[in-house]
């Protein structure tokens, strides 16, 4: 469904990422991992469109989207969870959900609830502003905005960083119940090596802004999660 | 001061205030919103004043007894001249200066030169006058108080921009994307926004607001090429003083600028009230530099 070839983005002058190649399926969940500042970041800012590729080719369901707008590949049906989630802050949290609808192709007012289901608290605090809310409120809204529309393919970057161990919990669930549904899949950058280990199906290591490694969930060893991911 | 006149000062500042509010209130969406320093757009309050004499003129090949409305007319066609003008400059100039305020300063101040020497081409230098329609002429005795109706009208009129404005940027589909854009310009691109569809849009809007504008000061005064200068640094004022990018903030301004000029004035002389004014204001900005109203937020975590 994703097909990265052959991938090279920088900023300014320097490469961050070099010659990635990366496949996501319907349905699966495929774990980013890698050590600080090597470019996981970077790759799912390039998949959403934010960053310009040197090279290479992006696609999406056959649809050829290496130069693409931010605003047509979510129309295509990729949704994006960022790094400090980045909610509208003036902007209450029914308006932030709303505004995850956007993609849809009709025009629509209704948010499904499943997203609801999955965050209770949202639908309490329809009305707050997002600015008001703690980090992890705001982790959750950010989801909940992305599933809005009902994406095809969900990046979440590191959605686990620096939250409330109770809204931990909440965020895996919801991870899970994506995961057995199977209408969703998600390319999901994640530290917690436990975690990722127990929900994906696939894993990506990058380093250095490359893969290094790559592989079935089930089969990555400790060998190399030693070389590439201990600090 | 006596009550005779601190009512009739009131109804000055309030007066003022609503000039200098439906001046303001583009400015409100262009700059307030979308941080464009727009040097032309005393040109675009110009553009709304010649509309109003363009459309006056028509009028007057029709029969007399439509003479009248041609105010009422010349409102929404000043705000769609100035709206495609501006959505023009956004297009051409603006788009590609995005994140660099010096050079959007320029070349806008380059456009309005321009658009002055157009206007001169045009309509000449000599200053025109726009007729007061005749329900517009005239005024309530109230007491020692003399209440012009076409002060009233220009009152009405910035309150109905301002009712709109609000309505469209608060409870429409379109403005809650442009506040999602002006907010967070990448993310709400990542969330299926047009970004540059928005921009246009929101800056045809504000420029529109600026023809308004410039239709309802033809009542006060004659037209001609420079009156956009005289209103520019007025109307930017008050956006900065209210507090950039909150609409009440826009509102305070104006009638916190309008109340302050008149009080000067009355103590003191025309010109020198201004200057007073602008040292209130100044010295204000320094004891505040974000201005009456700030947008608060959580710091993100």
């Amino acid at each position: 469904m994703l097909n990265i070839h052959d991938l090279e983005v920088g900023y300014g002058g320097s490469t961050v990422l070099r010659r990635v190649g990366l496949r996501v399926e319907p349905g699966q969940i495929v774990c980013l991992m890698g050590r600080n500042g090597v470019g996981k970041t970077t790759l799912l800012k390039s998949i959403m469109g934010l960053l310009r590729p040197g090279q290479g080719k992006l696609s999406f369901n056959e649809w050829d989207m290496t130069y693409a707008t931010p605003d047509k590949r979510a129309k295509a049906g990729i949704g994006y969870v960022p790094q400090g989630r980045e909610v509208f802050p003036q902007l209450s949290v029914e308006e932030n959900l709303i505004l995850g609808l956007e993609a849809c192709p009709q025009r629509t007012d209704k948010l499904p609830d499943t997203i609801f289901d999955m965050f209770p608290m949202l639908g309490k605090m329809l009305h707050r502003k997002g600015g008001h809310l703690s980090g992890g409120q705001q982790q959750q809204l950010a989801i909940g905005r992305a599933l809005a529309a009902q994406p095809k393919l969900l990046l979440l970057d590191e959605p686990m960083e620096g939250i409330q161990p109770s809204i931990v919990m909440e965020i895996e669930h919801a991870i899970e119940s994506i995961k057995k549904k199977k209408e969703i899949a998600v390319l999901l950058v994640e530290q917690s090596l436990e975690f990722a280990t127990r929900i994906a199906d696939y894993y990506y290591i990058i380093d250095k802004g490359s893969v290094v490694a790559q592989g079935s969930a089930d089969e990555l060893s400790d060998e190399i999660v030693k070389k590439h991911l201990t600090v | 001061m006596n009550s005779d006149a601190f009512i009739s000062n009131l109804f000055n500042s309030l007066s003022l205030g609503s000039i200098l509010l439906l001046i303001a209130l583009g400015l409100a969406i262009t700059f307030g919103l979308m941080r464009v320093i727009n040097m032309a757009h005393g040109e675009f309050i110009m553009a709304g004043a010649y509309v109003a004499y363009v459309t006056q003129n028509l009028f007057h090949r029709l029969p007399a007894q439509f003479f009248g409305w041609f105010l009422i007319v010349a409102l929404p066609c000043a705000f769609l001249v100035t709206a495609v003008m501006g959505w023009l400059l956004e297009m051409t100039v603006i788009r590609r200066l995005y994140g660099r305020p010096l050079d959007t300063l320029l070349a806008t101040w380059g456009v309005s030169i321009m658009l002055q020497q157009l206007a001169r081409s045009i309509f000449g230098s000599m200053g025109v006058n726009v007729e007061t329609p005749a329900w517009l002429d005239g005024h309530w005795q109230m007491g020692h108080l003399a209440v012009p109706y076409n002060r009233v009208f220009i009152m009405v009129v910035a309150l109905v921009c301002l009712a709109g404005m609000y309505l469209f940027l608060y409870y429409s589909h379109t403005g809650r994307r442009i506040q999602a854009v002006m907010q967070n310009r990448d993310m709400a691109a990542c969330l299926g926004i047009s970004t540059r569809k928005i921009d246009a849009l929101a800056f045809a809007v504000g420029s529109g607001l600026a023809g308004i504008a410039g239709c309802a000061l033809t009542l006060l005064s004659s037209i001609d090429s420079n009156l956009g200068t005289k209103y520019i640094v007025d109307s930017f004022m008050v956006v900065v003083l209210g507090g950039v990018g909150r609409l009440i903030g826009t509102v305070a301004g104006a009638i916190g600028m309008g109340a302050l000029n008149t009080g000067w004035e009355y103590e003191t002389t025309a010109s020198l009230g201004k200057v007073l004014t602008f040292v209130c204001v100044m010295l204000f900005l320094q004891w505040k530099p974000m201005g009456m109203f700030t947008t608060r937020t959580r710091a993100l975590d």
